[in-house]
């Protein structure tokens, strides 16, 4: 489904990818692991062509088109999308309305039902606007919406899990799933190795590079024990070891 | 002049108004054709006398002490031919604990050269209320020239609101200019729509003074201007009593060789009152725009539907 080959992409001068390969198969969720800062939100946004995240080398391949060139809204209709880690916000745009941006032939009842799976109640919610009066959480939980309601052959969910209470993982958990068995392919982009737990596969990445890869399970546990400790590449958990020395 | 009538309310739908509601005997409405009046209808408690001049209308308005305006009263003002002057002077008074909720549509389809001028003097009582929104629909020959203008006195507990929008058609020029006055425990919200293109020209001051302990005042401006439009907004809100809150709000967004300038002046005189603004100009937001193009919208319907977004 997604093919990525010899990828380097360098921002404000700061190299942040560098010759990342990776693949996607299809009907599969694959999860992006990775500390902060690890170049995991920056990989997405060039895959899905965002302004300014232009790869200096590499080529991105979807359904084996090279769609390295293409504008957003090109890789979006070949079926494409993605999830904000932090969604914008717009004045005077319903949810109902920005749902169904994405839907092709505009059925109601799809956005009705991406609303309930992200247990947010249609009738309160439907003529409400996306902007500041919503919570973080609920934003989120609208953009989830957004994507479910698409139908994408991909979707790219930059960190669905952050800004979301922990009771509330589960219905998270529960519509990646959903999208799964409804055949859309999932690139799941978190730092949370529970969360990646539900993949099929797992990639690692520091610095810009892919550093492992494998079984969900296997990735999640080199993340959680080689990772989250490292105090080069993870500064909150320096700071904590370095609290916890004391 | 049936047939003129007839057409005023044609053009009025268009505009987005409802016909049918002039035929309500429970709802108050005024019709007026460049300087003629072809309707008008009152209801309990409201006084409306309009008196044809040479160049337009003066209207009285009054709401009497304690009469509150149950359903909003239509106003519906137009100039059919591409050419013609209109002045409306509205003298509205409301008298304690009264209220009203007016609609009002102006309508210009046909303007080449057409000049809409509009003077009030609201004078608004104790525990009373005066909402009045306005919509206008211009043709596409940009040749209208709109010129609103109004001064408010507010009184205690009460509140005074307008809703102005312009998103139809050529604005023309556009030179909007109201000042409130507001009293204790009195809202002043102020909130101006406005789409411009082609060469068009928009200046919209709004000047709020609160002046009561514990009043509150919103400035809010949505505007949007492409091609070789320019727009202004001068936004000033004085807090001088303790308590009083206020808080203006102004975002231009700009494309094209458009060019836009806010100026807001925020002023405090007293330690206990406080007053906040923002002000965003520039293109739309990038991440906006990615957003809905990530839906499958090319950028120029992404960024269509975030500006019509903002001036709804």
């Amino acid at each position: 489904m997604l093919k990525i080959e010899n990828l380097s992409l360098s921002l404000g001068g700061k190299q942040v990818l560098r010759g990342l390969n990776l693949k996607v198969e299809a009907g599969t969720i694959h999860a992006i692991l990775g500390t902060n800062a690890a170049g995991k939100t920056s990989l997405a946004y060039t895959i899905m062509g965002c302004n300014g995240y232009i790869p200096q080398e590499g080529k991105i391949f979807f359904k084996g088109e090279d769609i390295t060139s293409y504008p957003i809204h090109k890789r979006a209709q070949l079926g494409m999308t993605m999830a904000w880690q932090e969604p914008a916000r717009f004045e005077g745009l319903k949810i109902e309305d920005y749902i169904s941006v994405g839907i092709q032939d505009k059925d109601p009842n799809l956005v009705r039902e991406a609303l309930n799976y992200v247990l947010l109640e249609p009738k309160e919610y439907l003529k409400r606007v996306v902007d500041k009066n919503l919570s973080g959480g609920e934003r989120k939980r609208i953009e989830l919406a957004a994507v479910f309601a698409m139908r994408p052959l991909l979707a790219i969910l930059d960190e669905p899990d952050s800004g979301i209470d922990v009771l509330a993982l589960d219905y998270i958990v529960n519509l990646i799933k959903e999208l799964k068995r409804r055949g859309t392919t999932v690139l799941l982009i978190t730092h949370r190795e529970e969360v990646a737990g539900i993949a099929d596969k797992a990639s690692l990445l520091c610095q810009g590079f892919i550093v492992k890869e494998g079984e969900a399970g296997e990735v999640g546990e080199y993340f959680k024990n080689k990772c989250l400790p490292c105090p080069v590449y993870n500064p909150e958990e320096k700071i904590e070891n370095s609290m916890d020395q004391r | 002049m049936m047939q003129d009538y007839e057409y005023m309310l044609k053009a009025y739908a268009e505009a987005g108004g409802a016909p049918e509601a002039l035929k309500d005997s429970k709802i108050a409405h005024l019709v007026v054709h460049k300087n003629k009046v072809y309707g008008s209808h009152t209801v309990k408690g409201l006084v409306l006398e309009p008196r044809e001049t040479e160049t337009g209308v003066d209207i009285a308005l009054l709401v009497q002490k304690g009469e509150k305006i149950e359903y909003p009263v239509h106003l519906c003002f137009g100039v059919l031919p591409d050419q013609g002057i209109q002045e409306i002077r509205i003298t509205a008074k409301i008298e304690d604990g009264a209220g009203i909720s007016l609609l009002a549509h102006c309508f210009f389809p046909n303007a080449v050269k057409v000049v809409h001028r509009m003077t009030a003097d609201i004078e608004i009582g104790n525990n009373a209320f005066y909402e009045y929104n306005e919509v206008h629909y211009h043709g596409l020959s940009g040749g209208v020239e709109v010129v609103p203008k109004a001064k408010v006195k507010v009184g205690n507990g009460s509140y005074f609101k307008t809703n102005f929008s312009l998103i139809k058609g050529r604005v023309g020029v556009f030179d909007l200019d109201y000042e409130a006055d507001i009293g204790e425990n009195s809202i002043l919200e102020m909130t101006t729509r406005i789409f411009g293109y082609a060469e068009d020209r928009i200046k919209i001051r709004e000047a709020g003074r609160l002046l009561g302990r514990s009043s509150r005042g919103l400035l809010k401006s949505r505007v949007a201007v492409k091609d070789n439009a320019q727009s202004e907004i001068i936004n000033e809100l004085t807090a001088s009593a303790p308590g009083a809150r206020g808080h203006v709000d102004c975002v231009e967004i700009v494309q094209g060789n458009a060019q836009a300038r806010a100026i807001p002046i925020v002023e405090v005189l007293n330690e206990f009152a406080r007053v906040t603004h923002e002000a965003a100009i520039g293109r739309v937001d990038k991440k906006q725009v990615e957003t809905l193009m990530a839906r499958g919208l090319e950028e120029e319907k992404a960024i269509d539907l975030v500006i019509s977004g903002m001036l709804k």
